[in-house]
Order: C-alpha cells, then sequence, then structure tokens
C-alpha cells in the first residue's frame, strides 16, 4: 500500500516544484467538413468542433479535482486549415472567415488555443496553401485563439525555400499588423520542419491527416521537479545525474499517462499520445535553464550548455517511454526564451546569444522558440533564420521549428511583453550581414543523402 | 473500492484528527488507514479512506474538506489513489 513518504513526495512535487499536466489536446479532424461552399464549411467546422468538444474543458477540471493535480490548459487541434478550406476557399479572405470560425468554436467550448491554421508545404504550395499562407497576417491579427503552423521542409522531401521565403515576408507582414501589442500574432505562428502529426502543444499543434476522427494527446510538464531533484545530487558523476534525470521523468510521465487515460476513458476519445516535454513557464522554479544551470553550466548558454541539453533530452526521453503506454509529439525540452524565467536571465546576462540558441536546437525538440528580436529585422534574415533552422532538422532526422518575433518599434535591449503563458522577452541581436541573395533564389533543397552519415 | 488519499498538514493542534474523522464518519467514508509523523515540525497525517459508501461524489468531498481544513488552520488535499499508485508502484 502507498505509503505517507510516497504521497509527501507527490504533493511536494505538485505544490512546491510546479508539477502540473500542461495541455490536454483534443485532435479532431476535419476532413469531413469539405464543402465547395464557403458557408457550409464554416457551418460545419463550427457543428463539429462544437459536439466533439464540448465536454473537453469540464472533464479536465473534474479530473484535476479528483486526482490534484492542476491541468494548465485544454486545447484543440484539428486538421490543417489549407487541406479543409482548400475546394472553398478562393482568396485569403475566405480563409479568414474560417479562422474565425474556429476562433468562436475554441470561445465557445472554452479552450485556450486551438491549433490548425496550417498548411504542409514541405515539398511544393498548392494554390489554396498558399492562400492560407497570406490570410495569416489578418487572422492572427483578427483572431484571439487562433494558432498557425507552416511545415516548409522535412527529410524526406527537402526544404521548400520558396515557402521559407514567403514565410519571412509572412512574420514580418504578422509583426506589423499586432505592432500595437508587441507584435504578438507572431507569437501564435511556427515554422516547421518534419512537423509531428500528434504534436499537443502551441502554437504548433495540428491534427494530421493520418490520424483517427478524435484523438487525446497529453503534454506533461515538470521541469521545477526535475531541478529540485538534481540539488539532491550536486558534485555527483554522470551516471548518477542521468539516473536521477531519467527516474523523474518517469514519475512525471506516469502523472501524464493516467490523466491521459481518465481523460480519454470519460470523453470515449481514443487515446493518442503522451508528450514527453519538460516545457517551462515565467513561475520562478519552472526552467529548463535552470536544470542546465543545475548540471553544472553558470548560465544557459556557456561552454558546456549543448552538452548539457542534450543528456537531459535523452534522459527525459528514456525515463519518460518507459512510464507510457505510447509516447510522440514533440517530447523533449523545449528552450523558449519568453517562457523561461531562467532563459531570461541568461540572456541578461550575456550569456546566450541566437547562435547558441540555434546549436542547442540541434539536440532538444523544437527550436528557436519565442525569441524576440529587432522589429527592423528583414524578411529575407528571418527566411535565412528559418532556412538554416530547417536544415538542422532535416539533416538531423528531427523537429525544428522557428518562432521569432520581430518586435516592431522596438530595438535590442528593449523589453518585449506578451503577458500569461507567453511572458516577455528581452529583444536580442540579429546577425546583421544579408542572406538576401541566398533566400531570393527560389525552389527547393533537395533531401538529403541517407546514408554516408558524418 | 474506490480508495482516497486524504492528507493534512500545517501546525498541530487539539482536535485535527478529531475534527477531519468527525467529517469522514458523518459522510460515511471508512478510514482504512492512518499514519502521522512530523515533517519539518508541521503535523503531517495520511488517510486512506474508502469513499464508495459516501452520498457525496468526490469534487464536493475535497471542497469541503477544503473548507474544513481552513477552520482549523490546515491544509487538507483529498486525491484519488491511483495517482500515487501510477507514481511511485510499477
Amino acid at each position: 500500500m502507498i505509503n505517507i513518504f510516497e504521497v509527501n513526495e507527490t504533493n511536494k512535487m505538485i505544490e512546491q516544484e510546479n508539477l502540473d499536466v500542461r495541455t490536454i489536446t483534443m485532435g479532431i479532424s476535419l476532413m469531413d467538413c469539405i464543402d465547395s461552399n464557403l458557408e457550409e464549411v464554416n457551418r460545419k467546422v463550427y457543428e463539429k468542433i462544437t459536439t466533439k468538444a464540448k465536454d473537453l474543458v469540464a472533464t479536465g477540471e473534474a479530473i484535476e479535482v479528483e486526482y490534484g493535480i492542476p491541468i494548465v490548459n485544454k486545447r484543440i487541434s484539428v486538421t490543417p486549415i489549407a487541406l479543409v478550406g482548400g475546394a472553398a476557399c478562393k482568396k485569403p479572405e475566405d480563409f479568414v472567415t474560417l479562422a474565425k470560425t474556429l476562433d468562436r468554436a475554441a470561445h465557445e467550448v472554452g479552450v485556450n488555443f486551438i491549433g490548425g491554421y496550417s498548411a504542409l508545404v514541405s515539398k511544393g504550395m498548392t494554390p489554396a496553401e498558399e492562400l492560407l499562407i497570406r490570410s495569416i497576417p489578418e487572422v492572427l491579427a483578427n483572431t484571439e485563439r487562433v494558432c498557425s503552423s507552416i511545415n516548409v521542409g522535412s527529410t524526406k522531401t527537402g526544404i521548400n525555400m520558396d515557402a521559407v521565403k514567403l514565410m519571412g515576408e509572412i512574420v514580418v507582414e504578422t509583426a506589423k499588423a499586432t505592432a500595437d501589442q508587441d507584435s504578438l500574432g507572431c507569437a501564435k505562428l511556427v515554422v516547421f520542419c518534419n512537423a509531428p502529426d500528434d504534436n499537443p502543444f502551441m502554437a504548433g499543434a495540428f491534427h494530421g491527416v493520418t490520424e483517427a476522427d478524435t484523438i487525446i494527446n497529453v503534454g506533461v510538464s515538470g521541469p521545477g521537479v526535475v531541478k529540485t531533484a538534481l540539488e539532491k545530487v550536486r558534485g555527483a558523476d554522470f551516471g548518477t545525474l542521468c539516473e536521477t534525470i531519467k527516474k523523474t521523468a518517469f514519475k512525471v510521465t506516469r502523472v501524464g499517462q493516467l490523466v491521459a487515460q481518465e481523460a480519454s476513458a470519460r470523453l470515449g476519445v481514443p487515446f493518442g499520445i503522451i508528450d514527453l516535454s519538460l516545457a517551462p513557464t515565467p513561475a520562478v522554479g519552472d526552467s529548463v535553464a535552470d536544470i542546465l544551470h543545475e548540471i553544472g553550466v553558470e548560465y544557459a548558454g556557456a561552454p558546456g550548455t549543448t552538452a548539457a541539453l542534450a543528456l537531459l533530452n535523452d534522459q527525459v526521453k528514456k525515463g519518460g517511454v518507459m512510464a507510457s503506454s505510447a509516447v510522440g509529439g514533440l517530447s523533449g525540452a523545449f528552450i523558449p526564451v519568453s517562457e523561461d524565467q531562467g532563459m531570461i536571465d541568461s540572456v541578461h546576462a550575456g550569456a546566450l546569444t541566437l547562435e547558441k540558441l540555434e546549436a542547442m536546437t540541434c539536440v532538444c525538440s523544437v527550436g528557436l522558440d519565442m525569441i524576440a528580436i529587432p522589429g527592423d529585422t528583414s524578411a529575407a534574415t528571418i527566411s535565412g533564420i528559418i532556412a538554416d533552422e530547417a536544415a538542422i532538422g532535416m539533416v538531423n532526422q528531427k523537429t525544428t521549428a522557428v518562432r521569432v518575433i520581430p518586435v516592431i518599434g522596438k530595438g535590442v535591449g528593449e523589453i518585449a511583453q506578451f503577458g500569461g503563458l507567453l511572458g516577455y522577452a528581452p529583444i536580442m541581436p540579429v546577425n546583421k550581414f544579408s542572406c538576401e541573395a541566398f533566400v531570393n533564389r527560389g525552389g527547393r533543397i533537395p533531401a538529403p543523402i541517407h546514408s554516408f552519415k558524418n | 473500492m474506490k480508495k482516497t488519499i486524504i492528507t493534512v498538514v500545517g501546525n498541530d493542534k487539539v482536535g485535527i484528527i478529531a475534527k477531519v474523522c468527525t467529517y469522514l464518519a458523518d459522510n460515511q467514508i471508512n478510514i482504512l488507514d492512518i499514519s502521522q509523523t512530523i515533517v519539518q515540525g508541521y503535523f503531517n497525517m495520511m488517510m486512506i479512506t474508502d469513499a464508495s459508501a459516501s452520498s457525496k461524489d468526490m469534487g464536493q468531498v475535497s471542497r469541503e474538506l477544503d473548507q474544513l481544513g481552513e477552520e482549523i488552520g490546515v491544509v487538507i488535499r483529498c486525491q484519488h489513489e491511483d495517482i500515487f499508485n501510477m507514481m511511485h508502484r510499477i
């Protein structure tokens, strides 16, 4: 039988170390809402989402009370809208109506974000996908809860550089369209390489076409728990360090597995995956950078950081995989700058640069995430950043992403305020040299060779 | 059988156990096991209970215990045992 020490350990994690389940995300396929009549598509989309997800928030809250574990977010991901609206939408404005429908449905069922305003263009763009991409600035400026993601490359297809060029421009336009909120729109826009179909985390969540009609995916968290566990093994060797992270990740993931099973059973929706991610928040003690510090680097960004992060990411996976029946999504450590107080402190201390963050993305999940850059950064430079990050993902057969925020009207050293879970971010300098000629070439970067690994 | 773990943490004083047990008895919640210890100077008690005969659902019991805790000046949590089983048992 469970003893008092085990109960205390669990409750200490929840109360003092910010253990929570970060998100229950319901994936909903909208493939059966496709229609050539725009009004019909809108009606069907609204109806399907509000029917399937009507009990999502209440069920999540009931589970929170019964198990005493906070479930921070309840969210929805849908089929990439470029596919759903392709037959009906003839101009960007048509796609905007679909985004507004998604936003309305999200408000109706009470979820705080809905992801899937997406297009998968890793090899080429259909006219509908290009229309959707061109509608993104207006969508993100005129909706509250809609998140958008675009997949511009993959290990199998290479990188669609036309899409990369276009996305650089779209990021800048989105920043301008939401300039009055420190360019907040860009915080809801991710550019991916190798985007997973079952990611529960925003802003990059969408419900892939390979998925079932409805599914429950759960994202766990718990950087604070790992950090506290590591405090007890200060100075110990790497074997002990790794073992400690692994055991802690196992415990954290078990909670996610429990919540996923319960939510799936109560909603009558199949369980999809657990995303084993250490997702930080701006709260003190809920930081991935603090774990890196505990492992032994003075600030995130100091020499040794990439190795420390690689180790952390791998041990989280090793511990988490055994704790869950199915894992997927992004699974690893997130290193968003604005959502992690330790990362912000590292930037302020001058320890962390964009280039070091890029190196770190080679060994952890996701990529350049929630990084505020000067508002006068050119579209070509942002395309160059996207291309670099996509290349890392393509060659290393992993997911990478870019979510940078050119904060209009602000420069290096100033602070962008996003509020809530998105936090605030010091604006970081970007390399000033041009990549315009590279970005303007057009076409595709071919897929890499899969042999001769070096 | 639906087992619920009730934990009580706070400054030690006369009558904590009595008040919590009275509430449980009044609501047909059976106590299967009690253990108590002092952690860093704080009163710390855990009860394993069976609430299957209670007419109240877990949400309501949880809220009422929360309120009782405020009256006594301690923190009372009420959680389904599965969260602990999942985390500490393979």
